[in-house]
């Protein structure tokens, strides 16, 4: 893979919402992240930087303009293969931590590797395994998902987006319903990941603080980029 | 594949309550469609048996009847424009043999359709008791062929087959009849012919069909006995019965005989038409009731499911996020309820068995049917097959469109929602 090669490329994407009234959302957003990148992206509510975010985790398929992950066009691919790239190239971080209630801690975060089958599930529960120890978490890992703490939990969320080896983690939010200290926590788990395994990272957060650490804060109003950043 | 199978199991662990109602249903239902039908069918073999068994499929005989053409007709040309009034002429009287009877039984035991022929020798009788004579019907049979072809055994309620086929001048009474004259195995009885003759048989038996009125009448004897009791030669017979392998061919193979040998030739199917007609109907309401069954268990699935995919959106909005496409999704809610509707399935084979055998055990007395004792039950496993089959295809139905649902949730709404 060259250097120059984005991780993720947006070019003029633009989104409208129909529902009552045409509400245009998102205008002409261009934008690109590269390889051990530890982008925020900050705005006031309503800007449209979490449909954004949506636009460019593939899950959220319409809109204008051309989403480009690892050098793939993701435009007009099925559904199928778009799970694929979302299995193998993103991992997601949401606010609300979003682990399966009815899964221990491990299995919620061997799910993706198994799913994506490319090692043994034995494999699989040793890298699920070590993630789980190098974000302090080994001695939760056969509790049951709804026994841990709201910072706990959001480990184990990480821990799962990570689990794939992703090109790039996005995160909605993420410290959003942390206290400062777990926060703080999460934002040096995500500095290391981008530092020591050159992952890049996509983070919507309203927390001005961490946007400031972050590599790069990309600013937005009324659907439009107003600062790139760096 | 069996990640996703897996995936399956655990929402249903979570969810175990709804997941054993549902399959409960099937349980049931499955249950029911089992025990049901094989009770019925039970019951039909049992009624069809009644006469079915005692039948043959197809009897030759010689009718006594007038001639089709009256003897004047056959003295003028049918162009001719005459009229003749003589329409009464009268069958002759002829014993009512069945000719070349040997040489038919010889014919039909070399043709590859028939099971068994087996003569027979029917005369009417009176049966003197005291001052009053009752009228009855000796049927001479060959007894091992009887017991073997004709369940004849199976009806003896007193006496062995055996002394009857042995025993000289013997008669088996039918129990009605045995009843009216008072008479028990050992006694004696006067008998007279139609022709007058009188002859002392020996009671060796009795026997009972379940059908009274043949009962006051029917009795059994070997042929010799019927032969010398009428005064007629070895070779005198007046019905051949045929046992075909397949009962099918009845009808067809009666025609063909008729015309072959130039006899009478009634089949199975046209004596006994409103067997058919009720097994038929018996059948028909069964498989309704039980597929109605069936169907609300498949609503039943239905509808828990739709509830659990309600009560898992973040799951499936969250499968989706990390990598499940929407075929995922649904592979694992159509599995659930494929677990389901197996475990109920499995279940309800189980436990309709267990019915059956249930049913099985229940007493059922009746005079009409003296060799049965407990209700009876058809264990055919074409009924377990037909209702397993039958429960997995509205299972997959009923989960299909929950599943389509599940499949085409959107995770953005889910997750943007919160």
């Amino acid at each position: 893979m060259s250097e120059q090669r984005h991780t993720l490329e947006v070019r003029q994407v633009s989104k409208t919402f129909r529902d009552p009234v045409t509400v245009p959302v998102l205008k002409e957003v261009s934008l690109e992240v590269k390889r051990g990148e530890f982008v925020s992206i900050t705005g006031k509510s309503g800007c449209g930087k979490s449909t954004l975010l949506y636009i460019l985790s593939t899950m959220d398929t319409d809109y204008k303009g051309e989403v480009v992950i690892d050098g793939e066009p993701t435009k007009g691919l099925s559904g199928t293969r778009l799970a694929a790239i979302r299995n193998e190239k993103i991992g997601f971080v949401f606010q609300f931590h979003y682990l399966l209630p009815e899964f221990s801690v491990l299995r919620n975060v061997m799910l993706p590797g198994l799913k994506l089958a490319r090692k043994s599930s034995a494999e699989v529960e040793s890298d699920a395994m070590r993630r789980l120890t190098e974000l302090g978490m080994a001695d939760q890992a056969l509790k049951m998902a709804n026994q841990l703490s709201g910072g706990q939990k959001q480990r184990v969320a990480i821990a799962r987006a990570l689990i794939n080896d992703p090109l790039i983690i996005m995160g909605d939010e993420p410290t959003g319903n942390l206290d400062k200290k777990n926060s703080e926590t999460v934002f040096e788990i995500f500095q290391h990941i981008a530092q020591e395994h050159k992952r890049s990272l996509l983070i919507v957060t309203h927390d001005t603080d961490f946007a400031a650490r972050t590599d790069r804060n990309i600013e937005m109003e009324d659907g439009r980029v107003l600062n790139h950043g760096g | 594949m069996r990640l996703l199978i897996s995936i399956a199991i655990t929402i249903l662990r979570a969810k175990l309550k709804q997941s054993i109602v549902a399959a409960v249903g099937v349980t049931f239902s499955i249950t029911m469609f089992v025990a049901l039908l094989g009770f019925m069918n039970g019951l039909n073999d049992m009624l069809d048996g009644l006469i079915l068994n005692r039948t043959p499929h197809i009897r030759l005989y010689n009718e006594l009847k007038a001639t089709p053409e009256q003897p004047i007709a056959q003295r003028f040309d049918d162009r001719a424009v005459v009229h003749h009034f003589i329409r009464s002429v009268k069958p002759k009287s002829e014993p009512q043999r069945l000719r070349n009877a040997a040489a038919i039984t010889r014919a039909l035991e070399d043709d590859p359709r028939v099971l068994a022929v087996s003569p027979r020798l029917v005369a009417q009788v009176f049966f003197n008791v005291g001052t009053t004579d009752l009228n009855g019907q000796v049927s001479g049979v060959d007894v091992e062929q009887e017991v073997r072809y004709y369940m004849f055994s199976d009806y003896l309620v007193e006496g062995r087959a055996s002394d009857l086929a042995t025993g000289n001048n013997t008669i088996v009474l039918g129990k009605g009849l045995a009843d009216m004259m008072a008479a028990r195995v050992g006694d004696v009885v006067q008998v007279t012919t139609a022709s007058g003759d009188r002859a002392l048989l020996r009671v060796s038996g009795l026997f009972q069909s379940g059908i009274a009125d043949f009962d006051k009448v029917q009795c059994y004897a070997s042929i010799k006995t019927v032969q010398e009791l009428l005064g007629q030669p070895r070779s005198y017979l007046t019905d051949l019965n045929v046992k075909l392998k397949d009962i099918e061919q009845a009808p067809a193979m009666a025609r063909e005989l008729a015309a072959r040998f130039d006899a009478d030739a009634v089949d199975i199917q046209t004596a006994n038409a409103q067997f058919e007609t009720g097994t038929q109907v018996r059948t028909t309401i069964s498989y309704a009731v039980g597929v109605v069954l069936l169907i609300v268990a498949g609503f039943g699935i239905y509808n828990i499911l739709n509830m659990l995919i309600y009560e898992k959106l973040d799951t499936i909005a969250i499968l989706k996020a990390a990598g499940f496409s929407g075929g995922d999704v649904r592979r694992i809610f159509l599995s659930l309820s494929l677990i389901i509707g197996v475990v109920g399935a499995a279940a309800g084979a189980l436990f309709g068995f267990a019915m059956q055998r249930l049913i099985d055990q229940l007493p059922f007395v009746t005079e009409a049917l003296p060799t049965v004792t407990t209700f009876p039950v058809d264990y055919n496993p074409k009924y377990y097959l037909i209702a397993v089959t039958f429960a997995l295809l509205t299972t997959w139905i009923a989960g299909w469109f929950p599943a389509r649902k599940a499949a085409q949730i959107d995770p953005v709404e889910i997750i943007r929602g919160k």
